[in-house]
Order: C-alpha cells, then structure tokens, then sequence
C-alpha cells in the first residue's frame, strides 16, 4: 500500500499508568493465575454446554409427554435410591478431602478423595444393576417412551459420570503418588466441582422421572 | 480438562507427526481446518454442479454417472434419489465442513490467540482433539457415498420419519443416513470442544491491556460464535441421539403412528412427532446461520476499517449488534416451521423477533457505510471481498425479511426463493468472508503475497457468477418453481422457466471455473509468490507486530501490552496513518 511507513517494530512497551494489569486476562506471563482461571472458565462453559443437552432432552420429553395417550409411566428399580444416596456420599467425600488440603492434610486428603472415587464407581455399577433390572423385567428401551426417556437421561448421565469419575480417579493416582503440585490443585477443584453438577443433575433427573417420567 | 496452554514449550515439537499432524499449535491447527474446508468445498460444488447438470438435462445419459452410481444412475441416467442424495450431502457439507468450520475454527484458531496477545488457545490438547474428531466427521460423512444404497436423502435438516424409518423411505435411507446422524453428533461434539476452547481464550488469556473494548472485532464475532456454537450444538447432538434411537433402537421421539411407507404399513412406531424434530434441529439451525456468517461481519469489519484507513464507525455499537444478534437468534427458530401449521400467534410472535433481528442488522451495515464514507479506500482484492460481503448480507438480508411473513412464507418456502435466500447470506457471503480473510491473512499465515491481479480477476468473476446464478432463483420462486425436484421439464406452468434454470447452470459453471483461478493463486503463492513484510496492509492488530509467518510460540517471548484501541486509522497529529494497539500510549489517543 504506497503512502504509508513501513511499522515493522515491536516497540518496547511502558508499565501501564493505570495498574492496568487486571484490564485484559493476562496471559501467562502477565499473570500466573490465568491458566487456572481458563480451566474453571472452560469447566464452566462445558457445564452450560451440559445444561443445554439436558434442557433439549427435558423440553422433549414435556413435548413427548403431552402428544398422546401411550405414555405409561416406568416402575423405577428401588436401586436407585440406593444409588442416588451413594453419589451424595462420594460428593460429601470429595467435599472433606478438599478441606482436608486446605488444611494441608494430606494423608487425609487421600483417604476421603480415594473413598469418593470409589463411591462414583459405586454409583456407575449401581446404575448398571438398575438397568440390568430392568431389563430382566421386559422393560426396554423401545417398549415406552416413558422407558425410552428414562434410559436416554439416565445414559446420558452416565457418560458424563465416566469423564467424571475418570477425573477423580486421575487426581486420585497423583495423589497417592504424593505428586500434587499447585498445577493439580486445579485438576482437583474443577473435577470436584463437575462432580458437584453431575450430583445436582442426577438429583433434579430423579425429581423429574419420579414426577414426569 | 486438558491442561491449558501457557505450559506448553517455547519452541516447535521436531517430530513430523507432532509438528505438522498431530499438532498443538493453534496455528498448524487453524491451517488444518482450512484445508480441510477447502477440500469440502470443492466436494460440495461439485455435487451442486451434478445437481444443476441434471437439472437441465433430465433426459440426459452420461456414461461416467453409470460407473460412479451403478444402481442410482443405471445406464448413465439420474435417478430422483440420486439427486436427493447429491442435494442432501451438497447441504451437509457446505453447512458443517465449511460455513462452520473455516470462518471460526479455521481462522479463528488461528488469529483469535494471536489478535489478543496469547501464546496459544487455552487447551492446545483439546484443540486438536476438537480438528481431529471434525475429521473423523467428515470421513464418515463422506462414506456413506460408498455404502450399500448410497448418501441420504433426507436434506441437510435430516426431517423425520424420512430419516427415521430406515431402508423402507428410500435407497440412501439405510446405512447411509446412519452415517450421516452419526457424523452430525460427532461434529457436535467436535465443535463443542472447540467452543470451549474459544470462550476460556477470549475470556482469560488476553494480555496486558487488551479489555474487552480493545479487541478487533473479529474477535468479538469469535467469541459470539463460541457462544452460539456452545448452546446450539448441545441441542442438536441431544436430537441426533434421539433421531439416532428412533432408527436403531425402535424408539417413537419423532415418529407418528400410521404411517404408510413404500406401500407398508408401519407398525413398530406410534406416538412420536417430527415436529419436535424440526423445533429441537431449528432451535440449532437458526443460530447456525448465524455461526456461519458471524465471522464474515467481523472480518468485513477490520477489512473496512483497514483499507478505508478509517475507523470502524461505531465500535461499540457494533459489538453490541453482534452480541443481540446473538441473542436474538435462539429466539427465532420459528420462521423456519410457519408451514408447519403453528398457532398464528406463535407465528406471528417468531416473525416480530425475526423482525427485531433486522435492527443489529441493520445498525451493522450502516455501520460499514459510515465506515467506508470519506475514506481513502484501498481495492485490494481482499477489500473487495470485504465489499461484496456487504453486497450480499444487504440482497440476502432483504430477501429476509419477506420470509419472515408467515403469510408471505406460506406461498415462498418450498420454492426457490428460499434458495436464493438463503445461499446469498449464508452461504455466498459468508464464502465471500472467508475469501477476503484469505487474502487478508495469506502473507501472514504462510509468510507470501497472494497475486492481486488474479485475485481481482477472481474476484470480479465470482461476484457476478454468484447474483447470475442466485438472482434469478427468487424469480422462479415468485414463478412458483418448488425446490428439492430433480425434474420439472414434464411441468406445465414451470416450462417457461426452463431458459432461466439453463442461465442459472452456465452461471454455475462459470463461477465454479473462476475458482480454479483461486486454487492456482493459492498454491502457486503458497510456493512463488513475493515475500510478505510484516505488516503489508498498515494494519494495527497484534498479528502483523510478529514476523509472517509467526513464531511457534508467536511473540518470542515478549509479553505484547496493548495501549490503544484496534482501529486508530488516520488519527490527526499521529506520524503514520495508522497506531498500531501496541504503540506506546498517546496524550491525545489515549483510546479508540
């Protein structure tokens, strides 16, 4: 482009006059916080992400509900009460071992981390016994769109549990490794916290199946 | 969650396979979106073309369509399916693999991190597991032209029952559209990640100095695009799963009871509605137009400003136009079922918020128009794109709003008014876009000049094929021509448009042979063409203080702070015509 200066330099920049450092994100080298803040920033936007898909599934199933007169509600498997207060457990767990690392206990840390882990495992085996029973009484996927939508949300949860609880189990194996360095603290809090949603949303799937489903 | 990128190593992996394919680097990963764009696009003109062929010719027998489709084309002649197919995945492809990807994934992978001052995306790991699962997509996509019966038919909204009864519906019906569901959830979660990816950047890893109101708008309508992505893909993977059920597991989400298909009566499904198909798949679609064409306004925004060496007129109400367009796309998805039989009410409420829409609209082209008023502008071929995007969001976006009369849709929404619509503003201008980032960022990305004068020549080329080709559409529309019929020759009251539909496919043919002058300036500039300077179009973003092509780490080192807005063009009393955003601070210029 004729007529202008060529501005191949990067100048040196002056300090900010406005103790601008809290103005643009900072990258890493402006501020070390920023990694973790992207990770909670990514853990938040997946769970809005989370959210939507359940939203589309709940919205068709009021839709579904509503069209005619072939829905009939599923008998529940009374497992899942079971399994409902097992997950409460492992989150109540995760909760204790975090504070536990607050306090800098850290064998304490690893017994209540590796205990909610455990009980996540639990939870999924306790899920698949469910289905089992499911199953074994005829009641299948296709059989009523009651049946289907209670096996579309309870999959689906599911799938979730296995990126969660796979979460939990990588944070578990860096703990018991005694390797839990500032960088896991964050691997820690966001794996808890989208155990915590994954908790909330089993808990309001049991409301609306019991309820609508 | 993948660890975030600011831990990654300062220099380049040696390794091929990490260096090139299997790559961290959010800018090798924006080259591979790219091309992998670019070859859907061709894919997908290609098959436009076949269709426009036959269109013409429906008499017609072509020994080579006898060895490509044995059964779909026996003795060389298209089947109706055949053209179903060619329509349905000329759709797919040119809506997921390249309105969606190349504008966002491609270039924003790759200027997103650099426009803000970051070393990289926030989950380098993520991010090529976002390309990776897009190609796996696209590969599966592409097979179900190789599968028994062939590619789907069910159109690129894949509407049940058609694409719910399997087989029974028709040849491409069978493995053919289960390739195709299952290509459509994992491209959803492919562009899950890659939103992901794309919100924590903006939000957290921009340096020093770089607020919210400091970003080009590029990156706004990046970031915006995250967001619609983010909502919109969540909602259509859900109804593929559903879709997906329906075809396997003989579940009844979206298929009625009584239907008589191919002369049998279906008896395993009762109950479901494809009517909450078309809410769930248009409470998706609708923000995906603007997913394709967000980007576009955001590049045609820096490019004006840029070589009008003015500022964007209205920054700030430019980026609120962006952020309720936004919003107000997940509340329109409406207008695209007035046919459906909807209360009036509901339509009447869903063409007033589409109405709405018009007002950002609006405000955005007048925006550009002030932009351009009084400046030196420069016609560099990627201005010229710039400026034909604003040409075509202008004659699509009018077409618009007559579609968003219910009254009005009624008679337009199965005729060829609504291609035309819809190919101007979301699918040409937002190639258009995609042309004008390529110029634009060509020298940077690859560190050469793409020619200017075949860029013109291709450009002048396209730009009149594309009215030749989508002009005329609405008047077969108004003429009352239906659209997705492979073969009208033997309609009475459509014969007399037969001229139009032959201007149409030479206008095709012509444009589709100006883009061989694109592919030849690509890769011949890719290999000769003149060396790029750093920064060759005066530009202020942080992309061109970096030498072209960047460094792997992109600022070597140095923490880039930002001092001035994105579009300080011909500021009185500055040296040069333009302040770059990393300039030292001014007395008087303190901010855009």
């Amino acid at each position: 482009m004729p007529g202008s200066v060529s501005h191949d330099v990067i100048l040196p920049p002056p300090p900010p006059t406005d103790g601008g450092w809290g103005d643009g994100g900072g990258n890493n080298h402006d501020n070390r916080g920023s990694g973790r803040r992207a990770s909670f920033t990514g853990l938040y936007v997946l769970l809005a992400a989370s959210t939507m898909v359940f939203a589309a599934l709940t919205s068709a199933l009021v839709v579904r509900r509503g069209l005619g007169d072939d829905w009939h509600s599923m008998p529940k498997p009374a497992i899942l009460w079971v399994n409902t207060a097992i997950l409460l457990a492992s989150s109540v767990a995760l909760e204790l071992a975090r504070r536990s690392l607050r306090k800098g206990a850290r064998s304490r840390f690893n017994g209540w981390w590796t205990l909610g882990t455990a009980l996540g495992f639990a939870f999924l085996a306790g899920q698949v016994i469910a289905w089992k029973e499911l199953n074994d009484a005829g009641l299948y996927i296709s059989s009523n769109p009651s049946n289907s939508f209670f096996y579309v949300f309870t999959y689906a949860h599911a799938f979730h549990l296995l990126g969660g609880v796979g979460a939990l189990f990588y944070v578990d194996i860096q703990a018991l490794r005694l390797s839990l360095g500032p960088a896991k603290r964050t691997a820690i809090d966001v794996s808890a916290i989208f155990w915590h949603f994954l908790d909330a949303l089993w808990v309001y799937l049991m409301v609306l199946l019991y309820v609508w489903g | 969650m993948a660890a975030p990128a600011t831990h990654t190593a300062h220099h380049a992996p040696d390794g091929f396979i990490r260096k090139y394919v299997f790559s961290l680097d959010h800018k090798v990963i924006g080259i591979q979106y790219y091309f992998l764009g670019l070859f859907s696009v061709f894919i997908g003109m290609a098959l436009s073309l076949l269709m426009r062929f036959h269109m013409v010719n429906p008499e017609a027998k072509v020994a080579w369509f006898a060895k490509l489709w044995p059964s779909a084309a026996a003795g060389g002649m298209m089947t109706p399916e055949l053209y179903l197919s060619l329509m349905t995945m000329h759709g797919t492809i040119m809506v997921f693999f390249v309105l969606t990807t190349v504008p966002q994934s491609g270039f924003g992978n790759y200027f997103l991190p650099i426009q803000i001052g970051a070393e990289d995306m926030a989950f380098p790991v993520l991010n090529m597991m976002s390309f990776w699962t897009t190609f796996l997509a696209l590969v599966v996509m592409v097979s179900a032209f190789f599968v028994q019966g062939g590619a789907p038919l069910a159109g690129w909204t894949g509407y049940p029952p058609l694409s719910g009864l399997g087989r029974l519906t028709g040849p491409g019906e069978g493995l053919g559209q289960t390739l195709w569901i299952v290509s459509i959830a994992i491209f959803c979660g492919a562009s899950l990640m890659g939103a992901i990816n794309f919100i924590a950047t903006t939000v957290d890893l921009r340096c020093r100095g770089m607020r919210l109101m400091r970003m080009p708008l590029t990156c706004w309508t990046w970031l915006v695009t995250a967001i619609l992505a983010l909502l919109g893909f969540a909602v259509l993977l859900a109804a593929g799963v559903l879709l997906i059920l329906d075809r396997s597991a003989g579940t009844s989400f979206f298929i009625p009871g009584g239907l008589m298909v191919s002369d049998q009566i279906i008896t395993n499904h009762k109950g479901g509605s494809p009517l909450l198909w078309q809410h769930l798949f248009w409470f998706f679609g609708h923000p995906e137009v603007y997913i394709a064409i967000l980007p576009g306004m955001g590049v045609t925004s820096h490019l004006l400003a840029t070589f009008s060496r003015k500022p964007v007129f209205g920054y700030k109400a430019m980026v609120y136009a962006v952020l309720s367009i936004g919003f107000l796309g997940f509340l329109v998805w409406g207008h695209h079922m007035f046919m459906s039989g909807m209360n009036p009410y509901s339509a009447m409420a869903f063409s007033v918020l589409t109405m709405c829409i018009g007002v950002p609209s609006a405000i955005k082209t007048f925006n550009w128009i002030g932009t351009l008023w009084g400046g030196k502008i420069h016609f560099d071929t990627a201005m010229m794109f710039s400026l034909g995007f604003v040409s075509l969001f202008v004659t699509g976006g009018i077409s618009g709003i007559f579609l968003g009369q219910p009254a009005l849709d009624l008679y337009f929404h199965d005729t060829y008014f609504v291609v035309g619509h819809f190919h101007m503003i979301m699918g040409v201008a937002a190639i258009f876009g995609m042309f004008a980032g390529t110029f634009y960022w060509f020298p940077k990305m690859f560190g050469r000049m793409m020619n200017e004068t075949l860029g013109k020549i291709h450009f002048y080329a396209t730009f009149i094929g594309v009215y030749c080709i989508f002009t005329p559409m609405h008047f077969v529309g108004l003429a009352g021509n239906p659209r997705r019929y492979s073969d009208f020759s033997n309609v009475e009251y459509l014969a007399g448009l037969m001229p139009v539909h032959k201007f149409m496919t030479q206008a095709a043919y012509f444009t589709a042979a100006a883009q061989i002058l694109f592919l030849i300036n690509l890769f011949w500039s890719l290999k000769k063409g003149p060396k790029a300077p750093m920064n060759p179009w005066h530009s202020t973003s942080l992309e061109w203080t970096i030498p072209s092509p960047p460094p792997f780490d992109n600022f070597a080192g140095v923490h880039p702070v930002v001092n001035h807005g994105p579009y300080e063009f011909s500021v009185p009393g500055a040296p040069n015509d333009f302040i770059m955003q990393t300039d030292p601070p001014t007395e008087q210029h303190h901010d855009a």
